[in-house]
């Protein structure tokens, strides 16, 4: 049995730690610099997992095997044990743990704690039961206001814009494919009609919630033309598994010629 | 080990009359098998609800009569509905976090074993204790009355977020009555808990005062710590029930802000916060999950002392360890809400107090690991299950620090990473430290020994099939696939991982099955196991030696 268990355990740490370096199934790969970033971060925290992983599977089985019904009376020591070697272990930990996230605060914070970069591009995006839309301000800048007690799939007019009363509504593009222009920054505005949506795109390894009554933002820089799949990760209802839209990255000049398209169509 | 008390009172003698007995009873040891009783019964239909969300994933077109037959309109057809899909995955986790995993480690070994360890023959307060008991039956039929209802169970998860929660059916079958319901059992189990945790700190404040603080056993300050918890947590989750109720029964708006529109329809709440909710159900949520473990880690520290024939390993540190725990996991619920754009300040501390806390349990393991070191290992049952937890718990302990780290975790939340992290570390370990216990206390239970030989297929068959399982899951997570989704057929990028969830499914399936091994062994050996003698594990240990309680009706 001592064997058995002892190897196991073993077959597991060379089975796991093997699977993740050949890792048939990954990540897909980054298209921002803020992604490749998060990617070397998690290379680290593998690294760190992967070591203490090993070592206390092998220890385990280690121990299994050398101290199996052990008669020797003499390896049996009394006491509590050398409770002195404990503080030392966590103190190690400690420092491991704490370095490990301090580096990966460092990761977090460079995207998140910056305000917006000069020149970027405002997009709204808007969750609801189970579709996203995306709101562009059009050439005045500006976000006409949202009126609730006027949205309505029915007629198209997903949110509620005014466009004979307000102003700044009236250039206002609304889509339901996020298209970007490939190395400029973005700020997202996301906001939920109703329930709690989650904005997620893999690529840009990104996910922030879209919240009703409440507006959080997020930035993106995509170097990578390309389409990607947004998906929402926050349990929304019966439709959740297909809520799910396009973010389209292209070219400076083909989002100019895609904002065109767009405003004719409003 | 701490010397353990012998027992100085013998028990009063059991009630005859049958119901006084068995069903009403104030006996700490009846009671402690009635809460097992129900966690089994709450496990066996969990169960059930996954291996049927794995079919359905794995198999989405393939009709099962048998939940066709359970729920014409859930599954018409035998093939599950989205909705569907959704409370079962509800169900399967309401009953595994609260049913299972709280009540059997907690209330079920914490009544049948606690007074023994503290020098008393009963819980401070039995009749408080009966209460606690059918409180938590009760809470646990209304959950399942949501299955037998027409407006449909609950989908909500077990988390329960608003406004989908709160708003009533306008947001979709099962947010009606359903959720409800669900909201009335949430309520009636907290009462349950706390009232049940309140005997457990009296019992322990009550003990013996021959005992000492620091020669109690890790199982009983386990179970402290954690009724502490208990008391402090669930009664926020409580008082947040309470008012999700009444944002659903009396038009309050605790936590649905203004200018809601779902399906077109403009909802007249004003003025409430969702991200209220989130944080009340998180100061509740992480607790909840060392309520759960630490008392698997007193029960595993236990078993590995006796059959490595040592005392605990650093036993000091480790009461230690127990107390930073519970302290420390009332400061780290914001990790559950990385993406909700909090404050980058919270953010930066929450993850900080995250990356401590995972310092007690590795300075916990390395007191196993030291348990071990130059001991006399014995491969009985209940320390093949103990082993087992030790490698799940490194396992999926470890994960968290993909989660503990707000730059991972909002690529990993949500995803099925996050489903293999908790299962490996909350669920998956848990059982197993309620499987070590149920052999190792068997004969406290039963007055017989758990059959061997099927117990070690039944271990075997286990701890590979969860390895299969929840190994590969960890990959699904990697290639961003959200959990929660009734069909991966509607997302581009799941096409590559269907082989991969086919596996999952399979292997879980497999698992699942092998768990009938452990439910004929269980009752066979109730009524035909080896009787046990005085010291069955030759142990020491005092509770060992208590008569085996009413409960043994086969005798």
């Amino acid at each position: 049995m001592a064997r058995a268990l002892a190897i196991t355990l073993a077959l597991i740490v060379v089975v796991t730690c093997g699977l993740f370096v050949v890792h048939p199934w990954w990540f897909p790969d980054p298209i921002s610099t803020a992604a490749s970033a998060i990617d070397r971060q998690f290379a680290m925290t593998f690294a760190v997992c992967g070591v203490l992983f090993a070592l206390a599977q092998g220890t385990m089985a280690w121990f299994v095997w050398r101290y199996q019904g052990s008669r020797r009376r003499a390896e049996i020591r009394d006491g509590r044990g050398n409770g002195r070697m404990e503080p030392a272990w966590a103190a190690m930990v400690l420092l491991l743990f704490v370095s490990l996230g301090a580096a990966g605060y460092r990761v977090w914070a460079r995207d998140v704690s910056q305000g917006p970069a000069p020149g970027a591009l405002r997009v709204e995006v808007w969750g609801e039961q189970f579709a996203w839309y995306f709101r562009y301000p059009g050439p005045d800048g500006h976000f006409g206001p949202t009126h609730p007690d006027q949205m309505n799939d029915g007629t198209g007019n997903y949110l509620g814009l005014d466009r004979d009363h307000d102003a700044a509504a009236r250039d206002d593009i609304v889509a339901a494919t996020l298209t970007v222009p490939a190395g400029q920054p973005v700020e997202l505005v996301l906001r939920s009609k109703d329930v709690i949506h989650s904005f997620f795109v893999r690529e840009l390894r990104i996910k922030q919630d879209a919240t009703p009554g409440s507006i959080s933002s997020i930035r993106f820089t995509a170097e990578r033309t390309g389409r990607y799949e947004i998906v929402c990760s926050e349990l929304c209802g019966l439709g959740h598994y297909k809520m799910h839209a396009d973010l389209d990255v292209v070219t400076a000049e083909e989002f100019q010629a895609w904002l065109v398209k767009q405003a004719q169509s409003q | 080990m701490p010397p353990h008390p012998d027992v100085s009172s013998n028990p009063p003698a059991a009630p005859s009359h049958f119901l006084r007995r068995y069903v009403f009873s104030t006996d700490h040891k009846t009671i402690g098998v009635q809460y097992y009783g129900l966690g089994l019964l709450a496990v066996l239909i969990g169960i059930l609800c996954s291996a049927f969300l794995r079919l359905h994933l794995a198999w989405p077109q393939l009709p099962l009569p048998l939940i066709g037959h359970i729920s014409p309109t859930g599954a018409p057809g035998g093939v599950i509905t989205p909705e569907y899909y959704l409370s079962l995955m509800t169900l399967h986790a309401t009953l595994m976090v609260f049913f299972v995993l709280t009540t059997v480690p907690q209330s079920g070994f914490g009544n049948l074993l606690l007074p023994g360890q503290t020098g008393a023959s009963q819980m401070a307060l039995p009749r408080l204790n009966m209460l606690s008991v059918w409180l938590t039956f009760a809470s646990f039929c209304v959950l399942m009355s949501t299955y037998f209802i027409s407006d449909g169970p609950p989908i909500s998860g077990w988390t329960a977020y608003p406004p989908l929660s709160a708003i009533g059916s306008v947001a979709g079958p099962g947010e009606g009555l359903g959720q409800t319901l669900w909201l009335i059992s949430i309520a009636i189990f907290c009462v349950g808990s706390i009232l049940g945790a309140a005997n457990v700190i009296a019992t322990v404040l009550r003990r013996d005062p021959e005992i000492r603080w620091m020669s109690l056993p890790l199982t009983a300050w386990a179970w402290f710590i954690s009724a502490i918890l208990i008391v402090l947590s669930f009664l926020v989750l409580l008082a947040a029930d309470g008012l999700l109720l009444s944002d659903r029964l009396a038009g309050t708006s605790f936590f649905v802000p203004a200018g809601v529109v779902v399906s077109d329809e403009l909802l007249a709440h004003q003025g409430g916060s969702p991200l209220l909710w989130q944080n009340l159900f998180w100061f509740f949520g992480h607790p909840e999950v060392y309520i759960t473990i630490l008392p698997a880690m007193g029960i595993v520290s236990r078993v590995l002392s006796v059959f490595s024939r040592k005392p605990v390993f650093a036993y000091r540190e480790t009461v230690g360890s127990f107390v930073a725990i519970g302290a420390l996991s009332f400061v780290v619920w914001g990790h559950h809400m990385y993406t909700t754009g909090m404050n980058p300040y919270m953010t930066m501390s929450f993850a900080m107090l995250t990356m401590v806390i995972a310092v007690p349990s590795a300075a916990t393991t390395f007191s196993w690991l030291g348990t071990l070191w130059r001991g006399r290992i014995e491969f009985t049952l209940p320390m093949l299950f103990a082993l087992g937890f030790v490698s799940i718990f490194v396992s999926g302990g470890l994960t968290g620090l993909f989660l503990a780290q707000p730059s991972l975790d909002l690529y990993l939340r949500g995803t099925y990473f996050v489903v293999a992290h908790l299962h490996l570390v909350m669920g998956v370990a848990v059982v197993f430290a309620i499987f070590s216990a149920t052999a190792y206390w068997f004969p406290v239970m039963f007055g017989r020994m758990m059959n061997d030989r099927l117990g070690k297929i039944h271990f075997w068959l286990t701890f590979a099939g969860v390895y299969c399982t929840f190994v590969p899951m960890h990959f699904l997570g990697f290639a961003g696939l959200p959990r929660r989704y009734s069909a991966l057929s509607e997302t581009r990028f799941a096409s590559d991982l269907v082989h991969l969830n086919t596996f999952i499914s399979v292997a879980a399936l497999v698992t699942t099955a092998a768990q009938l091994l452990f439910l004929v062994n269980f009752f066979w050996s109730m009524f035909r196991g080896t009787p046990a003698g005085p010291n069955p594990w030759d142990s020491g240990a005092s509770e060992q030696s208590l008569p085996a309680p009413a409960a043994t009706a086969a005798n």
